[in-house]
């Protein structure tokens, strides 16, 4: 499952960043951001105008994300993660 | 000074409180400046350490990654690789983490250890830290990381003594280590695990806000009533202190000019350089009390909510959510909205942003649309309930939004750079702005404002005048003085090229003097029709004269003009100032030019059709 497919308030683990094409610079920054395997993240709630931008809690941090943004990022599946 | 100053940089992620920890280090002693080449604001300041040398500490803009995303990244990276244009390298770098978000910004220091500079943590807002139950080890974090570490409060008047204090010392550089980048996170971890132990992952608080601030109906009802507040209070407040300025301005310029003699010294003092300075200060109110809501928002974390809520709607314009501000006061006036722009991080988006602000109906059109829409609009109601004067009041602000709507449309389609834009956006935690933040930054706005573009703006008042005075009219002279003067002579010649939107002489000569600033379309045209008085009573007599003189087709290609003209030289000034570009200063002046005279034409030539 892919980041901005969690619903809202729902808690999963990052597997992994995709890069989208080469040596992408959005997917790249998600890494420095934190979001690398293991690191748990929650889907807080989404934008008022169709469900984005994705507001996104990684550690400590609160980050906005565009929906192809967060699409980048997969989610390990339940039962695999944690 | 036996030795020289010490040269030590701040670095550290957005939001890790580094800017407030400089204004405690260096009080107002600011220089800000940009850097060589680019419009990203660079900020030095001096201390005097209790040893007596002298400091010099710089500012570099927040950074997430040395492995640079926006201009404002490149210049920490080049700075602190010693590599940036014009610039010395640091001694010393002082690297400033928010104790409440370590997990994200020891990464950067991590980053910041292998640069192979001395460096000092610091770790800011220690008593938040504190406050939400997060317990660090000082020592033990100072041993893993190999840095000497200290505690800091930024809002605090003693927060940074300790900082200052462990500067005085020789500080050692850090051991080398060969981490990559992904065992940076790892090291994070571990870092972690070893010095720092927390009950819970968010502040309690920052939940309670954030669930009525991003909520989908109480969240936009909150975002509308602060923009009201905000809207409002640039109008209202501002409004006395403008006329106050305005009027002791001109008080001030004709005592100065009283004991000369009528002549051409006068009028150039009076009409030239009073003039000016009034229409660069006149701007003042309105700037400083924008950014004191701006900066009162950014600082409070509210900022960033804002642009969440909004950025599906301007991205699908091709702008984002960070655009929104700045374009809100454009509604006052274009030139605090370009300042604003400062604060969003994409240069495309910026760009974008800064060139469909002039757009915005800011108020100095307001007077020429009331002249207008008084003279031609009549008093009428359309289905019971609304003005017909009033609807085309705010038919030429729709207009207005919806142009800016398509021209950055239509950039986006034009731009060959197609990457995606990226939003990932911070949402830091709520905090009180402090007095003195507030304080500096509203001065560095304003000293930005006066230095950068007031100066631009009197240069070309002063041009202005002289345009419209010279030559002067000959013995005898029956008409109004401007029409002899070279204002006049480009007025005629204008009048060819106006004639197809239906613009007459007097029309053409008005808008010469009126690039000064829009409102001064108003009494120009009074000048040309020989009327004399003060604003109001010119207005008040212009309205009949025009309403008998002008046919309804060139009032309406008149008032369309004013959507899109770029008559404001202060607004072009300060996107001069703002891109760095005369390039972008031309396009913009174009492609306006280019809007106005294509829509008048178009105005005046089916109304002409249809009121036969």
């Amino acid at each position: 499952m892919r980041l901005s497919e969690l619903l809202p308030g729902n808690t999963a683990v990052v597997r992994e960043v995709e890069d989208v094409g080469s040596a992408d610079p959005i997917a790249r920054r998600l890494r420095d951001l934190g979001f690398v395997a293991g690191e748990p993240v929650r889907l807080v709630t989404r934008g008022p105008v169709g469900g984005d931008p994705l507001l996104v809690q990684i550690g400590f941090t609160r980050f906005a994300l565009r929906r192809s943004e967060a699409a980048r990022v997969w989610l390990q599946s339940d039962g695999a993660g944690a | 000074m036996s030795t020289e100053a010490l040269r030590i940089a701040l670095v550290g992620n957005p939001n890790c409180g580094k800017t407030a920890l400089f204004n405690l280090l260096t009080g107002s002693r600011q220089k800000v400046a940009n850097y060589a080449g680019v419009t990203v604001e660079r900020k030095q300041g001096r201390y005097t350490a209790p040893s007596g040398r002298v400091v010099d500490l710089l500012d570099l803009p927040g950074a997430y990654s040395l492995d640079a995303a926006s201009p404002d990244e490149a210049i920490t990276r080049d700075v602190c690789l010693g590599i940036a244009a014009g610039e010395t390298r640091p001694d010393l770098l002082v690297c400033v983490a928010d104790a409440t978000n370590l997990r994200l910004h020891l990464r950067f220091v991590l980053e910041v250890r292998r640069l192979g500079l001395p460096v000092v943590l610091a770790l800011n807002m220690m008593d938040a830290a504190s406050r939400r139950g997060i317990r660090i080890d000082i020592a033990a974090l100072e041993r893993e990381l190999g840095i000497p570490v200290i505690e800091t409060v930024a809002v605090r008047r003693a927060g940074a003594k300790a900082l200052v204090e462990r500067l005085d010392l020789a500080v050692p550089l850090p051991a080398m280590t060969s981490a990559s980048d992904a065992d940076l996170h790892a090291e994070v971890r571990q870092l972690l695990r070893a010095a720092v132990s927390m009950p819970s992952r968010t502040a309690a608080t920052d939940d309670a806000i954030d669930r009525v601030a991003l909520h989908p109906v109480w969240g936009l009802i909150l975002l509308a009533g602060l923009m009201f507040l905000i809207f409002q209070s640039v109008f209202s407040w501002a409004g006395p202190l403008m006329e106050g300025i305005e009027g002791g301005i001109k008080l001030l310029g004709e005592w100065s000019v009283a004991t000369l003699p009528d002549g051409p010294l006068r009028s150039l003092l009076n009409d030239g350089v009073f003039a000016g300075i009034g229409g660069v200060l006149v701007f003042l109110p309105q700037i400083l009390i924008l950014f004191l809501f701006i900066l009162a928002l950014e600082e409070s974390g509210y900022l960033p909510r804002a642009a969440f809520l909004l950025d599906r709607l301007m991205f699908k314009a091709g702008l984002s959510g960070r655009s929104f501000i700045p374009l809100l006061s454009s509604f006052a006036c274009a030139i605090p909205g370009i300042m604003a722009t400062r604060s969003i991080q994409d240069p495309r988006d910026r760009l974008t942003t800064i060139m469909v602000a002039p757009l915005m109906t800011c108020s100095a059109r307001l007077p020429v649309y009331t002249l207008l829409i008084g003279a031609f609009i009549p008093q009428r109601t359309v289905a019971g309930l609304f003005n017909l004067q009033g609807i085309v009041l705010f038919a030429l602000y729709v207009a207005g939004i919806a142009s800016a709507l398509g021209v950055a449309f239509v950039m986006k389609r034009l731009r060959r750079d197609r990457s995606e834009h990226a939003l990932m956006l911070e949402l830091p935690s709520y905090r009180w702005p402090h007095p003195r933040d507030l304080a500096i930054g509203l001065w560095e706005r304003g000293w930005i404002f006066i230095r950068r573009v007031g100066g631009i703006i009197l240069a070309l008042t002063i041009l202005l005048w002289f345009l419209s005075s010279y030559p002067a009219p000959p013995e005898g002279a029956t008409g109004p003085a401007i029409d002899y003067s070279l204002a006049g002579r480009i007025g005629r010649w204008l009048e060819v090229v106006f004639a197809p939107i239906g613009f007459n002489w007097q029309i053409s000569i008005a808008l010469v003097p009126g690039l000064a600033a829009r409102e001064v379309a108003v009494s120009a045209l009074g000048t040309v029709y020989a009327l004399s008085g003060s604003d109001e009573t010119v207005a008040a007599a212009l309205g009949p004269l025009i309403a008998v003189e002008w046919p309804l087709a060139t009032a309406l290609s008149l008032l369309v003009w004013f959507i899109f003209a770029p008559q404001c030289l202060s607004t072009l000034a300060v996107i001069r100032r703002e891109t760095n570009s005369w390039r972008n200063v031309w396009i913009a002046a174009g492609y306006l030019f280019g809007l106005a005279y294509v829509a008048s034409f178009i105005t005046f030539q089916i109304t002409r059709v249809l009121s036969g």
